[in-house]
């Protein structure tokens, strides 16, 4: 793989793309199709943790099937809070960044000690560890999840009207995308890359190689402990669905089919997926069959994702 | 030798029913040429990874600089100032020369955290200066943008060195900086070592006897993870046991 480098019309396009979006909730609201608001909210925070996934898995190498986990943490994080009388995202947010993020820390401070598939098996089993914690979890709902109470508030602002979730979810997926944008170009960035790269090399550099994956793995983490609490506000529940192992695997065919390692690969990858599945589901309720299909083609004729078929990304 | 820069003693590894190292003792003083040569599979490499931190060994210990860094890892052993070179290039072959090396001047204690996670590293500039000079110090001034994977294995090796050399080490870990180099290319790195070791102490595994004779201020000759023999080159050329290990091949 080779390092990140940005197309020279990656900046303009994501502007764009991000007027289209803010545009998005009147335009169809205009065509009277106002339940698409909440299945493009959904997309753009599958996006969010797709790409959260992304800078472990694409960035950093590391391949991760728990990161639905971590996805769950920040969705029950949002709704443990909205039980404790927390009603306000600004404080709710962060928190389940935070709970996500150190949830991640502890993890990856255990699975990076191991490589290649025994990491991928040790993330899967503190996944379904934390999956079976809270279906067993009585006080916080078992099997059936923890419900909110209604959305919350952002900044005093009700998040209750499905454009204003939309909006907040849009702002914050443009956020991370900046934050991982310049992360990319930037020390930690370029460090990591070289990690996935060359391991061996960066220790004889002087490189604390544990560290620097440690950090992107908690990162990674807490930006999807935020998906995490979005998803809860926009279906109203936090699920243990959410944090099981077929959640990780499904935010990593989005990274797969969007492009690992290319900065928008994860929002191109929930796109393609949730696009698909919506538009298929209403044909065939085989509709897995052709999802596999299309990953089939994906694997098989743009291995390196729908991203990279729009430009060369080179050293 | 209380000032030797690297003391080795009585190390020993074993791998399965193979004894890869038995009991060595070895030193580089500092500012010496130390040659370490012997016959294949003699344990150089195996020697090499316990000095620069890649294998623990089974018993004995490695000084540097006056500090115990036996249980010391790669990366730290790296901070206290003793840098390698690999037998196989090791270089980033997507990336361009001086970008190599910038991530070389990075990871020294002295460039700063790299836990930055907002400014472009192109626009530190400081970086970039910094491995411009190691570039030019090897002979590579005029392939700075040139991507890695397209510089021919001189280059790439010559790479290798400036990589190693941005770590400011005060010991450097040559492992067969030669292999595979044609002897035009051998000759100029015969040539960059030289001017190399003005600054750096260098431990030197090589196969080319000639670039090692002529190189060399001390040689040690490993023999089936024993050391043998120490000693200046005439020393060496002349002791019985090893002419008998090289049969009388190669001196």
């Amino acid at each position: 793989m080779a390092f990140y480098r940005p197309a020279s019309w990656q900046k303009p396009l994501s502007l764009l793309l991000l007027c289209a979006a803010l545009a998005l909730p009147s335009v169809l609201a205009a065509f009277g199709q106002e339940f698409y608001i909440g299945f493009a909210t959904r997309v753009l925070i599958f996006a969010l943790a797709a790409s959260s996934l992304n800078l472990v898995l694409g960035f950093g190498g590391m391949v991760s099937l728990g990161h639905a986990a971590f996805l769950g943490a920040g969705a029950y994080a949002a709704a443990i809070c909205q039980q404790a009388g927390i009603n306000e995202a600004l404080l709710v947010f962060p928190a389940a960044m935070g709970i996500a993020g150190l949830f991640a820390l502890v993890v990856g401070a255990i699975s990076l000690r191991t490589r290649g598939v025994y990491f991928i098996m040790i993330t899967l089993a503190f996944a379904q560890m934390a999956y079976y914690l809270f279906i067993s979890a009585r006080s916080w709902g078992g099997d059936d999840g923890l419900p909110l109470n209604g959305r919350m508030t952002l900044a005093g602002f009700s998040l209750a009207d499905d454009a204003a979730l939309f909006y907040a979810a849009a702002g914050l997926l443009a956020l991370a995308m900046l934050f991982f944008g310049r992360l990319a170009e930037a020390r930690f960035g370029r460090t990591l890359q070289a990690i996935r790269e060359n391991e061996t090399r960066m220790e004889a550099l002087g490189y604390p190689v544990f560290r620097y994956r440690l950090v992107a793995f908690a990162l990674g983490g807490a930006v999807a402990g935020l998906a995490g609490a979005l998803l809860a506000n926009l279906t109203g529940l936090a699920s243990p669905n959410l944090l099981q192992w077929t959640q990780s695997g499904t935010l990593l065919v989005m990274v797969i089919i969007g492009g690992v390692g290319y900065l928008y690969g994860g929002v191109v990858g929930a796109a393609v997926l949730l696009l698909l599945e919506e538009s298929l589901v209403g044909v065939t309720e085989h509709w897995h069959i052709i999802l596999g299909l299309l990953l089939l083609a994906v694997v098989l004729f743009a291995p390196k994702g729908v991203a990279a078929l729009f430009g060369k990304r080179h050293g | 030798m209380a000032d030797a820069l690297l003391d080795v003693r009585r190390l020993s590894r074993r791998f399965a029913a193979v004894d890869a190292l038995k009991a060595v003792d070895f030193s580089v003083q500092a500012g010496e040429i130390h040659a370490l040569i012997g016959p294949n599979g003699a344990g150089k490499t195996t020697f090499i990874h316990h000095v620069s931190g890649a294998l623990l060994p089974d018993s004995g210990s490695v000084h540097f600089a006056g500090r115990d860094v036996t249980r010391l890892s790669m990366h730290q052993r790296v901070r206290a100032g003793m840098a390698r070179s690999y037998q196989i290039t090791n270089v980033f072959l997507g990336l361009s020369a001086l970008d190599n090396v910038v991530l070389a001047v990075q990871g020294r204690a002295d460039a700063g955290s790299s836990f930055r996670f907002w400014r472009p590293v192109r626009d530190e500039t400081a970086l970039f200066d910094d491995a411009r000079s190691y570039l030019d110090q090897v002979g590579l001034s005029s392939k700075t943008g040139v991507v890695a994977g397209q510089l021919s294995h001189g280059e790439q090796r010559a790479l290798e060195l400036a990589m190693a050399l941005a770590t400011r080490p005060q010991l450097l870990l040559l492992d067969e900086p030669m292999a595979g180099t044609g002897p035009e290319e051998s000759a100029r790195m015969v040539e960059l070592i030289e001017h190399l070791a003005r600054h750096v102490t260098i431990l030197l595994v090589e196969h080319d006897m000639a670039a090692v004779f002529r190189l060399a201020d001390r040689i040690s000759v490993l023999v089936n993870g024993q050391l043998i023999c120490s000693g200046t080159p005439d020393e060496v050329k002349n002791d019985a046991g090893v002419r008998r290990a090289y049969l009388g091949d190669h001196l």
